[in-house]
């Protein structure tokens, strides 16, 4: 069974998003990453750049496929994680920690809480056998 | 739900994650595709390969009906339990399936062929027996295990017994031996030393569990296609298939258009050589960072190209790929491949293989 940690929000697409002091936190879940197997490609937004609800922002690849990274909200990249560029594999070993992809400042506060809590994402990975 | 080879309950109890391989239930890796790659590489992994089909060919007849199917030409086969890599051909010289062959006998050859397109393979040669004595017989009750890597014999040696180990370490490479109902060949589709062995079925678990005790790392289908990548092998149904001739994807070496043979597709082959070959099969190599993926476009000098496969190559921890380009395209020249969002990647033609026996062959 893939790791859910209860303090996260979730999306559809499976990121994952951290709220903090600083703004949103934003990676790829446990099931995104078993799904996909080892991780050698990381494709990251520039700091600055404005990304919209719902559109690509990232790209993760594994040996296996390629895959996008949805924007969780819309909102201001304010850092990113270089560090994952020379090790994807990250991805795999700690995806709700080192292997965090971005920070965005949200455009609008409360958006965060609209999305996904623990129990919702876990029923839709259940859903999705 | 697809077919089961018998090592189906040794995966599920190993945590593989299965996928669908030629409408077989088979293992895709057992945790990390990577650590499997870099265990062959570096010591030694196994392989279930017993979706591979094994099909023998017996009677008087077998050598010439051979000559007569096969692109390849048996009659290299002078030394007995000697392999020979070739085509199935159809009338138009497309390929049907790549496949090897061994020599035991005069009267007795044995074809292993892909998955996929084992049950139209079969009913070509069927189709194709004509006048010629000879009795066709697929071997479901066999299993096969790929044990390769540079620890391979080593390790194994303990699983093998001595008669069969002292067998299996004298063989030269593409060379096979039987002893005691194991057959056991010096092949593999990795680029590294070691062995695939045929045995029953009610003894591939038997077998498996020995090599993996004795530290045999699992691997799977993941694993395989990097390695066979890096080894500048191809792959049925990406690299070659009903669409092309063996002369355009690499594989020109394993026909043997010698006068005085006739096989299906020679005509179609020759008829295509007089015109001239517009395109070849080439290794290809990303400058930076990322990942190949069969089906992108490549641009070079000449022209555009496609890679037929793609991938990481662990090994080189680069995007590694094969590409059908057009035939003027030459090694070392820089070309450009177009990501899946429509980037541009600079990339370098080279000649494969890109890895043997655990040492990078490519320099960019």
């Amino acid at each position: 069974m893939s790791k859910v940690p209860v303090e996260l929000r979730y999306t559809k697409s499976h990121e994952w998003i951290r709220a903090t002091d600083e703004g949103l936190v934003v990676g790829i879940t446990d099931h995104a990453q078993d799904l996909m197997g080892d991780m050698v490609f990381v494709e990251l937004p520039k700091v600055g750049a404005h990304l919209v609800a719902g559109k690509e922002c990232a790209v993760v690849e594994s040996v296996k496929a390629a895959s996008d990274v949805y924007a969780p909200v819309t909102g201001e990249v304010i850092a990113v994680n270089q560090t994952l560029a020379e090790t994807p594999e990250t991805l795999n070993s700690d995806p709700y920690g080192n292997a965090w992809l971005f920070k965005l400042r949200p455009a609008d506060k409360g958006a965060a809480a609209t999305l996904m809590d623990a129990s919702a994402y876990e029923a839709l990975l259940a859903s999705e056998g | 739900m697809g077919h089961r080879t018998p090592l189906y309950e040794e995966h599920v109890r190993a945590a593989a994650r299965m996928v669908d391989f030629g409408g077989w239930d088979m293992p895709l890796h057992y945790g990390s595709q990577i650590a499997e790659h870099h265990a062959v590489r570096r010591n030694a992994g196994i392989f279930d390969v017993s979706h591979m089909r094994t099909l023998e060919v017996r009677g008087p007849d077998a050598r010439p009906f051979l000559r007569y199917l096969l692109a390849n030409d048996v009659d290299k086969l002078t030394v007995l339990g000697k392999a020979l890599y070739g085509c199935l051909l159809n009338e138009q010289g497309f390929v049907l399936d790549d496949l090897i062959t061994y020599y035991l006998a005069e009267d007795w050859f044995r074809i292993v062929v892909n998955a996929g397109p084992a049950d139209q393979d079969i009913a070509w040669f069927r189709a194709h027996k004509g006048g010629f004595d000879v009795d066709l017989t697929p071997r479901p009750d066999l299993a096969m295990l790929a044990v390769q890597g540079p620890k391979a014999l080593d390790l194994a040696q303990a699983v093998l017994g001595p008669a069969l180990h002292v067998a299996a370490t004298r063989l030269k490479p593409f060379h096979s031996a039987v002893h005691e109902d194991v057959f056991v060949a010096r092949t593999g589709y990795t680029g590294e030393d070691g062995f695939e062995m045929l045995v029953g079925a009610d003894r591939a678990a038997d077998f498996w569990r020995g090599f993996v005790a004795q530290g045999i790392a699992p691997a799977g289908l993941g694993a395989r296609d990097t390695l066979r990548l890096e080894a500048g092998m191809n792959l049925y149904g990406h690299d070659m298939d009903l669409s092309v001739s063996p002369l355009e994807s690499g594989l020109a070496w394993t026909v043997s258009l010698a006068p005085g043979r006739d096989f299906i597709g020679r005509s179609a082959l020759l008829r295509q050589q007089a015109q001239g070959l517009r395109q070849r099969l080439t290794g290809l190599a990303l400058q930076g960072a990322g990942v190949l993926r069969h089906g992108q476009v490549v641009r070079c000098r000449e022209g555009e190209g496609v890679l037929t496969s793609g991938t990481f190559s662990p090994s080189l921890a680069r995007g590694i790929g094969l590409a059908r380009v057009p035939v003027a395209a030459v090694a070392g020249e820089s070309c450009e491949v177009v990501g899946r969002a429509g980037q541009i990647m600079a990339a370098r033609l080279v000649a494969p293989p890109f890895v043997r026996h655990g040492r990078p062959l490519i320099d960019l």
